[in-house]
């Protein structure tokens, strides 16, 4: 098994100039990865690259700065069907991110086809981005929104989500690992499920893509969505993954340049996948930030990853368990998300105290209000650990946890 | 300890966290507003009773939230006791001078508790909740104040 050496860390360290910050005088201590990550020095250094020595825009110019601009746009799409493993490269499709992904399956794949009477299965688990968008088409059609439930460790009840499951089941859409809690639901079965009802399946797998081997045929999911900032990419960015026949058959999400073959007044024909929905200038160097990012987790490796921040999740578990703290979300499968709160100190309260001693932890709902509901909590402290975190750095949090609670004594 | 925590959680706001004044439902009043920060979940819900000569003669609340916000609410309703509608609005200027503006010496007596804040610019919205659900009470808005803007 590969692992991570203290030297690794160290290392890894030494290539992520924020870390070597510090915060009111203290070293920084970011565990807020979950909400978005930092950013190695190779990727910081590809976007002033590509301003430095080939910005242009992409397909338009006949000129070799935009021809190299090009090259690195199309080639980090093929880097990004890789790292998915899609079939095609035209099954890639960059947007701002998992939001707008999501956003683009829900008025340009769901809209067209729901009608009264029929559902639109998501989970209780669900980011506020993996709710709204099915909300408005839902609003927009006539169809119903439905919720599998979870249970107190904060599992999705798989035996629930499949009584949800009928023929007027047209969609699921599903988080691969839940940011307020940290689980990691069983999706390939549950997209197996889903599919044996006729239903499309959308992953949002904005946590998931920084901490696991994502194999979109494997999974067999239609539709597959991250965003960049999470696995150490530029902000503005994200993927869009759908199956060619479902993407090939959907109308364009928005119009404009780039994404037409030809216009008239009277009869505009689209540009073939992936371009019918890529329309107007697109985030060039946000794109090659990506593929850098992307190239720079795969040196380290998923398992050497996952090795290191399941390691960190149990020290962290350990001591929160020490310190008495509420965890909230005991899965049994879980990805490295540590949500608690402590005694009755308000998580903004406890969060205010962190950041005094250089901790930035997130202090709040997560965007996911319906989760908060459940655990009948207001909100949660999260700290969510990454490949470059140290359980010194978790013993700092614990220390100043522990001045949190001499406060407010 | 850090001198800015020290300024923020005074004893005096740590004491009215932990036993609010004034705390619960007033029977006989006339003006009411509820104030909710979505992104904090702090929620306060305020009820007065104004007398004919424009005196306020009770205020209680209710509500949960960060110990800035309950100690905040807490101290409202002491120090409006026997106040005049005009003298509130005159406080609710004053106590936001001193939150946001620059370090007066403006008499806020007990209120002055809250010039810790002013370093910490996150949670000038938990200080001032309370007062700015007051002054939708006094003005009979009924809508829900928030003093939250932009996402998490
Ligand atoms: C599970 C989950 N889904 C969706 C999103 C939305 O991602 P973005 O804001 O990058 O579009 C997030 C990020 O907070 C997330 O954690």
């Amino acid at each position: 098994m590969k692992t991570l050496t203290d030297a690794d860390i160290t290392r890894i360290r030494s290539e992520f100039p924020i870390l070597n910050t510090t915060v009111k005088g203290h070293p920084l201590v970011y565990l807020d990865n979950a909400n978005t990550s930092q950013k190695p020095q190779c990727v910081i250094n590809a976007l002033k690259d590509y301003y430095e020595r080939y910005n242009a825009n992409i397909y338009r110019g006949l000129y070799e700065l935009s021809e190299l601009a090009t090259a690195a746009y199309e080639g980090a799409r093929l880097r990004v069907a890789q790292f998915l493993n899609a079939k095609d490269d035209c099954e890639i499709i960059f947007v701002k991110g998992t939001t707008e992904a999501i956003n683009l399956v829900a008025q340009s794949y769901a809209r067209p086809l729901l009608k009264p009477g029929d559902e639109v299965l998501i989970t209780a688990l669900e980011h506020h981005s993996n709710i709204v968008p099915w909300q408005l088409v839902c609003e927009q059609t006539g169809a119903t929104l439905r919720v599998a439930p979870i249970n107190l460790q904060g599992e999705v009840i798989v035996e629930e989500y499949e009584k949800c499951l009928s023929e007027k089941t047209k969609i699921v859409a599903m988080a691969h690992i839940s940011n307020a809690l940290g689980t990691i639901n069983p999706i390939a079965k549950m997209i197996a499920k889903a599919h044996a009802v006729g239903a499309v399946t959308v992953i949002d797998g904005a946590q998931a893509a920084p901490h696991t081997a994502i194999d979109v045929q494997a999974l067999n999911c239609d539709f597959y969505a991250f965003s960049s900032h999470k696995i150490y990419g530029p902000t503005g960015i994200g993927v869009l993954y759908g199956k060619k026949a479902l993407l090939d058959a959907m109308p364009p999400y928005q119009g404009g340049g780039e994404m037409i073959k030809s216009v008239t007044f009277e009869k505009t024909t689209y540009q073939d996948l992936p371009l019918k929905f890529e329309a107007g200038t697109q985030h060039i160097e946000g794109v090659i930030g990506l593929k850098v990012a992307l190239d720079y987790v795969a040196e380290i490796g998923f398992e050497a990853i996952n090795h290191h921040e399941h390691e960190l999740l149990l020290y962290a578990t350990q001591l929160a368990r020490q310190h008495n703290l509420r965890i909230i979300g005991e899965a049994k499968e879980k990805a490295s998300i540590l949500s608690f709160t402590v005694d009755n100190i308000h998580a903004h309260d406890v969060g205010t105290i962190l950041n005094h001693y250089g901790v930035a932890v997130r202090a709040g709902h997560h965007c996911a209000m319906p989760v908060m509901e459940f655990f009948q909590v207001p909100a949660t402290l999260r700290a969510s650990f990454a490949f470059y975190n140290t359980k010194a750095e978790i013993d700092i949090l614990f220390n100043a946890l522990q001045k949190v609670r001499e406060i407010f004594k | 300890m850090n001198d800015d925590l020290i300024e923020l959680y005074q004893e005096v706001i740590m004491e009215h966290n932990r036993n609010p004044r004034n705390y619960g439902v007033l029977a006989n009043a006339n003006r009411e507003a509820s104030g909710f920060n979505p992104l904090c979940g702090d929620k306060i819900h305020l009820k007065l009773h104004i007398a004919a000569d424009n005196t306020i003669t009770a205020v209680m609340f209710e509500g949960s939230g960060c110990a800035i916000s309950i100690a905040s609410a807490s101290l409202l309703t002491e120090i409006l006791h026997r106040k005049t509608v005009a003298e509130a609005y005159t406080l609710f200027e004053q106590f936001h001078e001193l939150l946001t503006g620059h370090p007066s010496d403006i008499p806020l007596g007990k209120l002055a508790v809250f010039a810790g804040v002013n370093a910490f610019p996150a949670r000038v919205k938990c200080a001032t909740l309370a007062w700015h659900t007051l002054k939708a009470a006094l003005l009979n808005n009924n809508v829900i104040v928030s003093t939250e803007t932009g996402h998490e």
